[in-house]
């Protein structure tokens, strides 16, 4: 019988049927961070459980670091007792930690196919929802809680439900300006926000084929906004190209026997799907948010909707959303005055993110009054940008070059809107309150559209300030 | 570990209306700050209870009359957005015991699983019933039966149902699967023998 590739992962990391009729999943690779592990380690003492496979168990440090002021102790000694928790846990239970003095510390979406921890055919866990990143490999990748952080310390497996698997098929070419981004916040709009509910959602198509593997992750990587906890892309020669080399990737005498493994992965060509769903690339615009979810969005020029156009159960939700926003229903949103540009995240923090913007924004500048950053997603990142001259680039244009972390993606460290301030960011949620200020808001876009925000102080259409045709 | 056998759940009931209720607006990250979940129950959902200056906003948590509340009630999607457990810890720590809603985010649901805390989903129009009775008598009693797969309140009843999986471990006393895992260790050896990624680990 022809297989998907969730089928086959399933069935190699299957230990039993638990008697409630959830699946034992073994886990191969476990990411942890400082934020959703230490209350695991407390668990795991407890119970007096030691880790079953340490050296499958990879930690980093991202949520709480700051961007700016990174000597130790931090200012925030809440922030500081995290990650000498951190520390202490792995030092204790020898896990590898990617901390900040090794150079390899960046957002655990970033870190783990950076090293090449990252593997097709495996199954991966982590404390963060953005996980489901991870599957652009061909992994099955979960967001977990911390419970299940203990259950995957302990025993490198957790009990699971296999998700049913929907087909999203994207065809054609994208128009200049439109990038991986708004393919997923297109596909979040039409499915909806719990439209994934109970389903792996497998990318495919002729747009997909073409992505480059950084562009696959940054649509795994809002998953999860869309409600399908896994997402994944099925792996190709892009896939084993980018993985080619790296610190955890197989060395050159198991690199050819790896590759044949990873490639009887993917999804067999006759494979069935409980739901298939297709979309054009050329339909597909620069998409951003107007509202407090990933799937209150719309193409750049067209109007805020009245809620009186929306479905009646999306009312009550979009009345509140332009509350919060302060934005007019039937109006354009270009032209929406921006506060803050935040450049980062582990959607939009990777190197062929800040490769494309600053091939842009060279020689120009941040329009007076606005603070834009550009976040590195790793110290790899970072190192390699600034080696190419990209920080400078940033520098000169005005935006400020930050250390690496989650940055102003999430309010637990020292980047956060303050007020009502509105930021154009290329983060993936704008959930109210989520960069920081409960009365902050946030419209989600692509990075070149945060550039374009940045430079004229205002949401607007990056193909028009870039002259992209 | 024996767990105990949640087959019932009997309290009163506070509605939170909203679409989508994320984990951020459930917990602030802000709270998360921390490396035990002890105290999080006071902060659940804190901006939306309190303003910067610390007054407090208009919201069912903030009246009086519904305070002890077992009984969270609210629309669908309900905890979507980030996998924090915090989020259920803050609930269960506020006092919640059950969680009732159109439809639930995944993550969050086999979180508040695990703590024992049954997420029942229930039909629109039976939401917006319940609610008008808990409106009109903040004080009556609703009880959440898993056996039955029904919610009764005064001398209606309304089906509630958990899927099967969630519905047996919470009625097995097997909500925290850590136990049943911890079982098969050889087995685990097994099949991560098998897995040439292990290998090379």
């Amino acid at each position: 019988m022809s297989k998907t590739l969730l089928d086959k992962v399933w069935e190699a990391h299957t230990v039993r049927k638990l008697p409630n009729g959830a699946t034992q999943l073994l886990i191969g690779t476990h990411l942890i961070h400082e934020v959703t592990s230490p209350q695991a380690f407390g668990m795991l003492r407890d119970l007096g459980l030691k880790v079953l496979y340490p050296q499958r168990t990879f930690a980093t440090v991202d949520h709480i670091v700051p961007t700016d002021e990174r000597e130790e102790p931090f200012s925030d000694p809440l922030a500081d007792e995290m990650i000498k928790a951190l520390r202490a846990n792995c030092d204790e239970f020898n896990i590898k930690f990617f901390d900040l003095p090794t150079g390899a510390q960046g957002i655990v979406h970033i870190v783990g196919p950076e090293q090449g921890i990252t593997q097709p055919g495996t199954t991966i866990a982590c404390g963060d929802s953005h996980t489901s990143t991870h599957g652009a490999f061909g992994a099955i990748a979960f967001g977990i809680g911390t419970s299940q952080v203990r259950d995957v310390l302990a025993t490198q497996t957790m009990a699971l439900h296999k998700p049913k698997v929907r087909r999203v098929n994207v065809d054609g070419k994208l128009a200049p300006g439109v990038y991986a981004k708004d393919v997923i916040l297109h596909i979040i709009r039409k499915l909806g926000v719990n439209g994934g509910i109970g389903y792996a959602y497998e990318y495919g198509g002729s747009t997909f084929d073409n992505f480059t593997q950084e562009e696959r992750m940054t649509v795994c990587n809002m998953s999860i906004e869309g409600g399908a906890r896994v997402g994944y892309v099925n792996p190709d020669d892009t896939t084993f190209d980018y993985l080619k080399g790296r610190p955890y990737a197989p060395k050159a005498e198991e690199w050819d026997a790896a590759v044949a493994r990873w490639r009887s992965f993917a999804s067999d060509p006759d494979a069935t799907y409980d739901d298939v769903v297709n979309f054009r690339a050329e339909d597909i615009g620069p998409t951003i948010t107007w509202g407090i979810n990933p799937g209150q969005a719309i193409f750049i020029d067209e109007n805020v909707p009245t809620p009186a156009e929306l479905p009646e159960k999306d009312r009550a939700t979009a009345e509140e959303a332009l509350v919060h926003m302060n934005l007019a229903p039937g109006k354009p949103i270009k032209g929406t005055k921006v506060d803050v540009a935040f450049l980062g995240s582990c959607t939009n923090g990777r190197l062929s993110d800040l490769t494309e913007v600053a091939r842009f924004v060279k020689g120009r500048k941040v329009k007076d009054g606005v603070k834009a950053i550009v976040v590195p997603g790793s110290q790899g990142v970072s190192q390699i940008a600034e080696k190419m001259g990209l920080a400078e680039i940033f520098r000169d244009a005005g935006f400020e070059w930050r250390g690496a972390g989650c940055s102003m993606c999430l309010g637990m460290n020292p980047d956060k809107l303050v007020g009502h301030q509105l930021c154009a960011s290329s983060s993936n949620r704008n959930f109210k309150g989520r960069q920081g200020s409960p009365t902050g808001r946030t419209v989600l876009m692509s990075p070149i559209m945060v550039a374009a925000a940045a430079l004229t102080g205002e949401i607007t259409d990056a193909r028009e300030v870039f002259d992209i045709k | 570990m024996a767990l105990e056998k949640i087959t019932q759940v009997t309290g009163r009931g506070v509605y939170v209306p909203g679409e989508d209720i994320d984990t951020d607006r459930i917990i602030p990250a802000r709270f998360m700050k921390c490396i035990t979940f002890d105290g999080l129950g006071e902060f659940a959902f804190y901006d939306e209870r309190k303003a910067a200056d610390g007054s407090l906003k208009p919201h069912p948590l903030n009246e009086e009359r519904y305070v002890g509340a077992k009984f969270l009630l609210s629309g669908s999607n309900f905890g979507c957005g980030s996998s924090r457990e915090h989020a259920p810890q803050a609930l269960y720590r506020y006092g919640f015991r059950a969680v009732i809603a159109e439809s639930f985010a995944e993550i969050f649901f086999g979180n508040s699983i695990t703590l024992g805390m049954p997420c029942a989903v229930m039909a629109h129009d039976d939401i917006q019933a319940l609610a008008g009775l808990i409106e009109s008598d903040p004080a009556i009693l609703i009880t959440l039966d898993l056996l039955e797969g029904k919610v009764t309140a005064a001398d209606m009843d309304f089906p509630a149902t958990l899927p099967p999986h969630a519905k047996e471990a919470l009625v097995q006393g097997k909500w925290d699967a850590i136990a049943d895992l911890l079982e098969s260790v050889d087995e685990i050896k097994n099949v991560a023998g098998n897995l040439a990624y292990f290998k090379a680990a």
